[in-house]
């Protein structure tokens, strides 16, 4: 299902630009900078990758440019995300509504609590599709639905549109609640963790039905997630994201071969691999710092083991850059050409 | 994939029946022997009262001053007796279930929908229309109901059912709006509701159809409840005359017209008044029933 990689000179314009976003949130403790400066494309068609561990603003970055943050206490603080020549976060919650479930929708984590225990999965589906498209009668609405849940693999379809969440398993709901998001062919699908709530051998048909809902809508993927197997798997660009920022940006190869980052590295050698004979998985020292009074210069410096205390780590915050190989392959890393050397001898950072 | 297992329950005959969320309301309801006694008594009432002209064997109001204080008697289908103006009580009581009862559905109904909507806006919107639509219903709620209900009688005159019933359902819509908007407060940090949101529900879309129809239990089971209260009340109005007024007949306005005639007349007193019991008696336990089918878990006893 990946899409050439788009060759350089004839990128095509992004269905979704989000341009240095930055979201706060007002608590009691103090405000946190859930998200800070946020800027990646969505290329039409292809899948984007949104890695990082929990409270790394990962999903908060996606679901304020939907509108779906609560306000207060959530702020947009700045930034514009600019989906076909319109501002998503200047809309008036009307038009933006349209446009939520129609063209750009969501899959959620989890699908026990994601559809309404008392609605069938039918009405549901339904639903969907008559509220962007009022003109659909009732028998329309339900063929349509038959077909969605056959498209996604729910077996016996026409039976089981009349049943409720309750007598599917999770597995299914996760079906039944992809069905419902392509219900509209959108060009943008946003999945927030779809596979987070399920079992391995689950995730993996789920996995297959995303790529089936992709070719059919041919609708560009926005793949939220902290589980790189997913990534490695579905998307042809990554965006790391670490502590409301994104730190390292690039086509999937590149970040996976040679990643720019230390954080991202680190990421990789925390993972379990079936092809590295390893004896200890090494995690990343430390936590992840306060988003309500970051550390001044780079908020992965704490934790770092490239930085060795160098000044310029703790004073100043690295901007994007470019760095490695690939053309849009960009890294906020003060030292990012160091990881490439010692990642060309072979040896982690350490 | 997937399909594989289920296609093996499917053809080895092991059969899941589906149910619906009703299906099983209906079946834990009936399982509840009390409850589904109660409301065929309910059920008989109701149709005695909505039928009463056709059931009651003379009219509410026929005086025949030759049968005066009969005690109750088969006799010319005297059950209940005669008053001292040889009104059939049996004929009194039939009319004034069908007042009392009109009474209190429309109070239901009406302070239901009134409870449910300030409830659900309250809840889903929160912050300040939540401050101002609560404060406002404390301050209902702690008016004191019987001095408010004897003045409002006073004020916009008595004896008009629809009158009675619109004065009651004003003041007994709190208690719903308090459970709707607990419900909503909850119900709006759920999945589902955020789901809707995304897939591009209207905020009047989901109130309706998303999150109403989990509350239903509740809302249910407490119109019920109602019913049963607002008979009680009606009654108690009645009987301190403020409430329905002649020849209207209703049940707490024959207690009142009874106890005047002191102990002699016994049955003047004490069918109209059993037959209150008995409703608001079956009421409840109808009620209580409901409860149980919808929300097991909250049930007592494990039978």
């Amino acid at each position: 299902m990946r899409s050439i990689p788009p060759s350089a000179g004839s990128v095509p314009e992004p269905i979704l630009a989000i341009r240095d976003l930055t979201v706060e949130f007002d608590t009691e403790d103090g405000v946190v900078h859930a998200v800070t400066g946020v800027s990646w494309d969505l290329h039409p068609g292809e899948v984007l990758g949104v890695v990082g561990e929990s409270g790394s603003g990962k999903s908060v970055s996606v679901l304020s440019v939907l509108g779906l943050i609560p306000v207060p206490p959530g702020r947009i603080v700045s930034g514009e995300a600019i989906f076909q020549d319109r501002d998503l976060l200047k809309l008036p919650g009307r038009r933006l509504r349209e446009i939520r479930g129609g063209q750009i929708a969501m899959i959620f984590q989890d699908p026990l609590t994601s559809l309404n225990p008392v609605l069938k999965i039918g009405e549901q589906i339904s639903e969907a599709i008559q509220a962007h498209d009022p003109e659909a009668g009732d028998d329309a609405a339900r063929k349509r639905t038959i077909e969605l849940l056959e498209l996604v693999g729910v077996p016996f379809a026409k039976r089981r549109v009349d049943q409720y969440p309750h007598e599917f398993s999770g597995g299914m709901r996760q079906r039944a609640m992809i069905a419902m998001a392509i219900a509209n062919d959108p060009s943008v699908l946003v999945a927030d963790e779809p596979t987070t709530a399920l079992d391995v051998t689950i995730q993996a048909q789920i996995i297959e039905v995303l790529k089936a809902a992709q070719r059919e809508t041919h609708a560009a993927i926005v793949l939220i997630t902290h589980d790189l197997g997913l990534i490695a798997e579905l998307a042809d660009r990554v965006v790391v994201m670490y502590a409301g920022r994104v730190v390292e940006l690039g086509d999937v190869f590149s970040i996976f071969d040679s990643p720019r980052h230390p954080y991202t590295l680190g990421l990789m050698n925390s993972l379990a691999r079936l092809d590295a004979d390893t004896e200890r998985l090494e995690p990343i020292p430390g936590q992840p710092p306060s988003l309500i009074i970051p550390p001044p210069g780079c908020p992965f410096q704490p934790r770092c083991a490239l930085s060795r205390g160098r000044v310029i780590c703790t004073t100043d915050v690295p901007e994007l850059r470019a760095a490695g190989e690939g053309s849009d392959h960009r890294s906020a890393c003060h030292f990012a050409e160091e990881l490439a050397a010692a990642r060309g001898h072979g040896g982690a950072v350490s | 994939m997937g399909s594989l297992d289920l296609a093996l329950v499917y053809e080895t005959g092991v059969d899941v029946k589906a149910r619906s969320q009703w299906a099983y309301v209906r079946m834990r309801f009936f399982r509840h022997r009390l409850a589904v006694a109660s409301l065929v008594v309910l059920l008989v009432i109701g149709l005695v009262g909505l039928f009463a002209p056709q059931v009651a064997p003379y009219g509410y109001d026929d005086i025949r001053l030759e049968d005066a204080t009969r005690s109750p008697t088969l006799e010319g289908w005297h059950l209940f007796g005669t008053d001292q103006l040889g009104r059939d009580y049996l004929s009194r009581v039939v009319f004034g279930i069908r007042t009392s009862l009109w009474v209190a559905v429309f109070v239901a109904l009406v302070s239901t929908a009134l409870g449910t909507t300030v409830g659900a806006l309250a809840g889903y919107y929160g912050g300040r229309v939540d401050n101002l639509l609560m404060r406002f219903t404390d301050l209902i709620l702690t008016l004191p109901g019987l001095a408010v209900l004897l003045t409002a009688s006073v004020f916009f005159g008595s004896g008009d059912p629809l009158k009675i019933g619109v004065i009651l359902a004003l003041l007994f819509w709190t208690a719903v709006a308090r459970i709707v908007r607990g419900l909503f407060l909850s119900l709006r940090e759920k999945e589902f509701v955020e789901a809707a949101k995304a897939a591009g529900a209207s905020d009047l879309r989901i109130i309706v159809r998303h999150m109403l129809p989990n509350c239903v239990g509740p809302i249910i089971v407490n119109t019920t409840l109602v019913v049963a209260a607002a008979i009680l009340v009606e009654a108690a109005l009645s009987f301190l005359g403020f409430g329905i007024q002649p020849p209207n007949a209703a049940l707490g306005k024959l207690i009142s017209e009874g106890q005047s005639e002191g102990f002699e007349l016994w049955w003047l007193v004490t069918f109209p008044g059993l037959v209150i019991v008995v409703i608001a008696l079956c009421i409840n336990f109808v009620g209580d029933g409901l409860r149980d089918a919808f929300d097991p878990t909250q049930r007592r006893v494990r039978a």
